[in-house]
């Protein structure tokens, strides 16, 4: 059982702070991923657990055990790093074996576990090379294989596919979810591609400057988001914003003399003349006779195409409200030409209201 | 009547050829000629007198020489392998010092710009029995003898191969150095968290990545070693009784001393060989360690 614990977690490079007291409790088995933009601290955080960069204060614990004044060859976790961090002087089989051979295992239980490893991860052909013949790919297999092959407690991956290329990734993405599926270790796992954390998460913790967001299953972060930043971060294209004021108790009028019905899961929680910001998907504003027939509260809005981006199943209708841009989905869609204008059905129940103060999410 | 010219690559070749010609060219056939000839200096005309092989031949059966050879190896070996340890440790300590180090990196070579015979006179001051720093430190410190720095063999060697180790280590450190700095971060992290010790992780994956640094100094101080003349001239003058003789000591004796410029050229071609046996080592080695991190090709 290998569950991973962070309280009140702090990390301070000289007067500015990084990490501002992190809660978190990974559950054994499970797969985190660490989101957010550049430098929201995330990747300090894994380098923390790691115990690659020291902790200024709060507590981290591995499998019920405080390792914060442990080195990192005490923790038994691996970590796959974002440039492979593979030894060159080594061959594939010496690198996999590597931690091994340091723990002072018996030569015949590295080769088992090493040919186990390669066989996972497909790398028997390549088990001669150095790691300067090899391609991206097969480099960021061999680093996986590394940690594997000490069968640790926790595996940590630091932003491991962003060097490579678009069709690449898509394909690592998929073996690393068959290898979690495969090993069940518990998962730490960094990016900052929102697509990475929604396919591979069980749950997403979205950090922003040093604090942590939101935390949920993919889903819960998707269709709740508790603020503006978590709802335009996760979900692609992002969620449309207009800024609105609240008119009465049921309407609310937004930037540009559009005004929309205030949802009836909100009704009540606005007041009259708040300041909001309205947020919807562009899969909830459709254009009418191409939307997937839904039961629920919708409104009609008219507007006018500024840009079409077609992508086969669908097309994205770019509109423009006030200086907002506002994204739409067409599906089963048809040519459209931009300065047309069409009627558009909003799916009122899946859309957001946010404080515009606070940007927090106004939710019943 | 048409004028012959020469094939124009060899016009434009023509000014390398000369320069060449003239620096290397010349002296090289000169000397190797001479190396022939009984020439002696102070009587020009014996330098058209062809001995054949008789010169080779008085080297390689003189005892003198093949001590002077030896001691060469000796010194080469020891200097070259006291100034990779030294130069290791500095640039390894260097490579953690966070505030200063530029400057810290400015005075480490200042020994590197002193001329070796400044070095060489510094040093026999320092070592010398009656005046020198060294005894009157051990005398204050109530060692209450003399001891003959420059006048003892071994005390001589040991004196010589010091100053050479405080001028030249700073070559080793600087060299290593580098090779420090080109060092990937990302495979020492990756070996901390594959539960390596710091001795394990320098022994496993920063030795390696040095090597070729290591290998690139080691040749060019092989070569520069090789050579040792003039620390050895002004602190020893290669005794005493031929004591701290090396090889370049004894040519220089046998050329200008004795005048026999013929033997000594031919003791310089025998030493030569010397210098490439070491260098085709070295380089063997480094093109293996480049090979092992990966950086051939």
């Amino acid at each position: 059982m290998t569950e991973v614990n962070l309280s009140n977690v702090i990390k301070d490079y000289g007067k500015t702070r990084a990490v501002h007291g992190i809660d978190l409790g990974i559950e054994d088995g499970e797969f985190v991923v660490l989101v957010g933009p550049s430098g929201c601290g995330k990747s300090t955080t894994l380098r923390m657990i790691a115990g690659l960069e020291d902790i200024s204060g709060g507590e981290i614990a591995i499998g019920g055990r405080v390792v914060n004044d442990l080195p990192p060859r005490e923790r038994n976790i691996s970590m796959v790093f974002q440039n492979y961090a593979l030894y060159p002087h080594m061959t594939v089989r010496e690198n996999l074996g590597f931690s091994l051979k340091i723990a002072k295992a018996d030569q015949t239980a590295i080769t088992k576990a090493v040919d186990e490893a390669a066989g996972i991860l497909g790398l028997r052909d390549l088990m001669d090379r150095k790691p300067a013949e090899l391609s991206g790919g097969q480099r960021q297999r061999v680093a996986m294989g590394r940690a594997i092959v000490r069968s640790p407690d926790v595996f940590l991956f630091d932003e491991p596919l962003s060097n490579l290329d678009a069709k690449l990734r898509t394909q690592m993405r998929v073996e690393i979810k068959k290898l979690h599926q495969k090993v069940g270790n518990t998962i730490v796992y960094v990016t900052h591609d929102q697509v990475e954390a929604m396919t591979l998460a069980d749950r997403i913790v979205l950090m922003r400057d040093g604090h942590i967001v939101q935390v949920g299953t993919p889903l819960e972060l998707f269709n709740t988001p508790v603020n503006t930043f978590a709802a335009t971060f996760i979900g692609s294209p992002p969620m449309n914003l207009i800024d609105g004021v609240v008119s009465g108790s049921n309407t609310i009028n937004l930037a540009g003399g559009l005004s929309v019905p205030v949802p009836s899961r909100v009704r009540g929680l606005v007041r009259d003349g708040q300041k909001v910001c309205f947020g919807f998907r562009a899969d909830n504003l459709m254009p009418v006779g191409h939307s997937v027939e839904e039961e629920g509260e919708k409104h009609e809005l008219e507007l006018t195409i500024s840009l079409t981006e077609p992508l086969g199943t669908e097309t994205l209708l770019f509109t423009d409200v006030a200086g907002n841009e506002v994204q739409a989905k067409m599906l089963n869609p048809r040519p459209v030409r931009p300065g047309e204008t069409m009627k558009f059905q909003l799916m009122l129940d899946k859309c957001h209201v946010f404080d515009a103060a606070s940007s927090e999410a106004i939710r019943g | 009547m048409t004028r012959r010219r020469l094939p124009e690559w060899f016009v434009l070749l023509l000014p390398a050829i000369v320069v060449i010609a003239a620096v290397v060219l010349i002296p090289l056939v000169f000397s190797l000629y001479s190396s022939f000839t009984p020439y002696k200096l102070t009587r020009p005309a014996t330098l058209w007198k062809w001995v054949g092989t008789y010169n080779y031949e008085k080297i390689l059966s003189d005892g003198k020489f093949w001590a002077a050879f030896g001691r060469t190896v000796l010194f080469l070996t020891i200097v070259l392998n006291l100034e990779l340890l030294l130069g290791l440790g500095i640039a390894l300590m260097m490579n953690k010092v966070t505030w200063g180090q530029r400057s810290l990196r400015t005075i480490l070579m200042f020994p590197m710009m002193f001329s070796p015979i400044l070095v060489g006179f510094q040093f026999k001051f320092i070592f010398n029995d009656n005046i020198g720093l060294v005894n009157n430190v051990l005398q204050s410190m109530g060692y209450n003898a003399a001891l003959p720095w420059l006048v003892d063999g071994k005390l001589a060697m040991f004196s010589i191969i010091f100053a050479e180790v405080w001028m030249s280590t700073p070559v080793f450190a600087i060299l290593i150095l580098a090779g420090l700095f080109a060092m990937p971060r990302d495979p020492l992290e990756a070996a901390k968290v594959d539960g390596c010790t710091p001795i394990q992780t320098f022994r496993h994956i920063t030795l390696p990545f040095l090597m070729p640094f290591i290998y690139i100094a080691m040749t060019i101080r092989s070569l520069d070693v090789a050579r040792a003349y003039d620390i050895v001239q002004i602190m020893t003058g290669g005794g005493p009784a031929r004591r701290t003789e090396l090889l370049w000591t004894l040519m220089s004796r046998t050329g200008y001393v004795d005048s026999r410029m013929g033997l000594a050229n031919a003791m310089g071609y025998v030493s030569i060989i010397l210098s490439i046996l070491f260098t085709i080592y070295f380089f063997r080695k480094l093109s293996a360690a480049r090979a092992q991190i990966g950086m051939a090709g």
